[in-house]
């Protein structure tokens, strides 16, 4: 329980997001290009850190379909931004692996045409220390 | 030297359960002047009033101190309470010790502490209070309106029907406000003009009643019962009592590319106008702006159709002052601008519209004459989709944090309107929380869901995507079904957000009302004076208060109106004694006091002076005790010390601060 609580803190923290403040409208659901190849939707990502089951989140599809388009961020009318929990979700598993850190040379080698670039800036805004 | 009491509340568990007010009681006989001293249950009830009458009698108490909730709250029940038993009313001190202790505290040892000084303090000031006696002020039998919407005529109305004058200022060149653009009213479905024009005739024919449209508020000065107000009257460029109201300049008139007011900027009007077919007066304005004969000095159509020869384009702005004991704002609102929207395409497709533009719409007398059509091409549509909650709700700078609160029932009505007119139309509402508290509101919304078989989906809409085909792709969610949905619509229809009229903070500022960070009224207390504002004499009605619907807005106006006709009833009130004077042996007549003071209260005379033998004419500052409001500002300005104010005087505040400090 104390690991669980320990993540739902951590992301929380990295997310800088208070979960209580979603009125639950969807906004986010309903802006989401990716809704239907998520398992867990965005709308849910709030009540599972609500419910402090981050273990499901770190094991969903959703983590790895999220393309931080953040469209969830800009139009989510109550700050809660359900796009940055699941960032925060998969930061934590991306800490365990020891892979938070990117470097400038080693994208070229990354670079797959299919990905779209969005995630690339993402990606780089995040781990480049 | 006094002789005083100190009286400390336990307010049920308020104060008591984090001050321990027997110990408070106990550390005020210590104190210069203390002779009695004890805490009780609640000091406000019956009971606590006699004990504190007693106290006084019993004792010969000179002062009192009640350490108990803010001044605000109970200042005068105390002070009412001491005049009975015979003490000066203003012999009575206040010592906060619940909002500005027990309810911000949580250690009982130290807010205890602090009450005990709070008590100190206020036990210094009564050892230098002296009685202070209120002059008496004259209350002006005329009640100035601030706006001609429903909530303003209903206000004008009962106060000129319990046979007080009363003045209407409408900015607009007709009375009517929003319900005039209105088409149908819920949860009746009675048209709006039907139910409105009856009484904006009743209000335009009562001899009590003077209206100025087209005209605003510029200045006030005075206090309650004694205001002083200049109303710009704006020059029409039309006779009122010329016009006949005819219309055919209006028909005439060339320039007709000003996109109507009144209709939403949906259509056009011309330069010379009035807003709509039953605008009262039914006298029409030039738009100075649009008008050819002002703009360019070519054309004068008007004044040469014009049979009545009621065209004056020499006329002037008019500045009429007038006197008024209370004043009503009734301001009302306005949609909020949807530019920070772009995800719902309000700005790139003509065929996504704000619910106030679908009122228009809907309306016989609007742009398509009442036909639900496209407003791109004209074509009536076969699916519409509302969206609530635009703006409203955010905490996010985009929008408002509140509920607009009429959304959900006139979206409910235009739903059902548009399903019983047309019933091969689709109507689809995105809802987060569907919210119909009201007599028959639910029950309204129901038939909508169930006899009208509206689609409500409980979620929200993320994008609205214009397509090359004309047509609206809009992408919500179905929170139920967990399920993201595409849905190809014609119309689109945003329940926006409202907001107080964005002139209210002008008004507000020329009446030192206070005003919320919204830019709504503050009210003098949110539940036991919902209607009055904190500034004495000032009352407020409908929706510059808070959103409300119609019958909300009528009933408050009538209670609105009550507490003015309270007020005008009185032949004369009490003014308050705690007034700034000035010691014209230490005055140097420097102005600095009367370049601060808000209201106009500090004038200056020449006049000899006995400086301790020497007699010199000098300048020195007087203070008008009628207008001044005892706020203090002139007190610090003044650099000599020769400004003081009664019931408030440095000595005594001084005395205070030694008290805190010891």
């Amino acid at each position: 329980m104390s690991t669980l609580n320990n993540q739902t803190e951590q992301v929380k923290e990295i997310s800088g997001v208070n979960p209580l403040k979603c009125m639950k409208c969807g906004k986010c659901s309903a802006s989401c290009p990716s809704f239907n190849e998520m398992d867990i939707k965005p709308h849910q990502f709030v009540s599972y850190v609500q419910n402090e089951d981050i273990e499901a989140l770190v094991n969903s599809k959703s983590l790895w379909k999220c393309l931080s388009c953040f469209a969830c961020v800009e139009r989510c009318p109550r700050d809660v931004k359900p796009g940055k929990l699941i960032d925060a979700a998969r930061q934590i598993v991306i800490r365990q692996k020891g892979q938070d850190y990117l470097s400038p040379n080693e994208i070229p080698e990354l670079l797959d045409p299919e990905i779209p670039q969005q995630l690339l800036v993402s990606a780089f805004r995040r781990y480049r220390r | 030297m006094q002789r005083i009491g100190v009286f400390v509340c336990h307010c049920g568990t308020n104060i008591a359960a984090t001050v321990d007010v027997a110990k408070v009681a106990e550390m005020a006989l210590n104190e210069q002047g203390v002779v009695h001293a004890e805490d009780y249950q609640y000091m406000c009830s019956e009971a606590g009033q006699a004990k504190i009458q007693a106290a006084i009698k019993e004792k010969n108490l000179t002062g009192i101190v009640v350490c108990s909730c803010s001044p605000r709250m109970h200042e005068t029940t105390f002070r009412e309470a001491a005049e009975r038993a015979g003490l000066n009313p203003y012999m009575v001190e206040i010592a906060n010790i619940r909002e500005h202790c027990s309810w911000i505290h949580k250690d009982v040892e130290e807010a205890t502490k602090k009450a005990v000084i709070l008590m100190r303090a206020a036990v210094a000031k009564v050892n230098l209070n002296a009685p202070l006696k209120p002059g008496e002020s004259r209350v002006t039998k005329r009640a100035l309106v601030i706006g001609g919407g429903i909530a303003g005529i209903q206000t004008a109305l009962d106060i000129a029907d319990a046979g007080y004058k009363v003045d209407i200022v409408e900015k607009t060149p007709s009375i009517g406000g929003r319900m005039s653009q209105l088409d149908k009213t819920f949860p009746t479905l009675d048209c709006s003009a039907c139910i409105l024009t009856p009484k904006m005739v009743e209000v335009n024919k009562h001899e009590n009643v003077t209206i100025y449209t087209y005209s605003e508020v510029e200045k006030v000065s005075g206090f309650v019962g004694d205001f002083t107000v200049d109303i710009r009257k704006k020059a029409r460029s039309v006779d009122m009592d010329k016009c006949t109201g005819c219309g055919v300049c209006q028909e005439k008139c060339p320039s007709k590319k000003t996109l109507s007011e009144f209709n939403r900027g949906l259509n056009t009007r011309s330069a010379i106008y009035t807003p709509f077919a039953q605008a009262i007066p039914n006298v029409p304005v030039i738009d100075r702006d649009s008008c050819m004969k002002f703009q360019t000095g070519k054309c004068g159509v008007c004044s040469k159709v014009c049979q009545a020869g009621a065209i004056d384009y020499e006329q002037q702005d008019e500045i009429i002052t007038e006197k008024y004991g209370a004043i009503v704002v009734a301001t009302g609102f306005d949609m909020i601008k949807l530019d920070n929207y772009d995800e719902y395409a309000y700005s790139q497709s003509p065929d996504v519209i704000t619910s106030l533009e679908l009122e228009r719409v809907m309306n016989a007398a609007g742009p398509t004459k009442g036909h639900l059509e496209r407003l791109s091409d004209g074509k009536a549509p076969k699916e519409m989709v509302f969206i609530q909650c635009v703006g409203s709700r955010c905490s996010d700078d985009r929008g408002k944090s509140y509920c607009s609160k009429i959304c959900c029932m006139y979206t409910a009505k235009h739903a059902m309107l548009i399903r019983d007119k047309y019933p091969d139309v689709n109507v689809t509402v995105f809802y987060i929380d569907v919210r119909t508290p009201g007599k028959n509101f639910d029950e309204f919304y129901r038939r909508a869901v169930e006899d009208y078989g509206v689609n409500y989906i409980k979620g929200q809409v993320g994008k609205v995507i214009p397509q090359p085909d004309g047509k609206l792709l809009v992408r919500g969610v179905d929170l139920i079904d967990n399920k993201q949905i595409l849905k190809e619509a014609d119309m689109v229809v945003l329940a926006a957000a409202i907001e107080p009229n964005p002139d209210v903070r002008k008004i507000a500022t020329m009446l030192t009302a206070s005003i919320d960070t919204n830019n709504f009224l503050t009210e003098a207390h949110a539940k036991l004076r919902p209607v009055e504002s904190p500034t004495a004499g000032i009352f407020l009605s409908g929706v510059c208060q808070g959103p409300k619907d119609i019958p909300e807005t009528v009933s408050q106006a009538g209670a609105a109106a009550v507490k003015a006709i309270g007020l005008l009833a009185k032949d004369k009130l009490m003014t308050n004694p705690c007034t700034a004077h000035s010691d014209e042996l230490m005055c140097n007549g420097c102005s600095q006091c009367a370049n601060v003071c808000p209201y106009g209260a500090i004038s200056y005379e020449v006049k000899e002076i006995n400086d301790h033998g020497v007699r010199e004419t000098r300048r020195v500052a007087v203070v008008n005790n009628a207008l001044c409001q005892g706020c203090g500002a002139c007190t610090v300005t003044c650099p000599s010390g020769a400004m003081d104010l009664q019931g408030f005087s440095n000595r005594q505040i001084l005395a205070e601060v030694d008290a805190i400090c010891r």
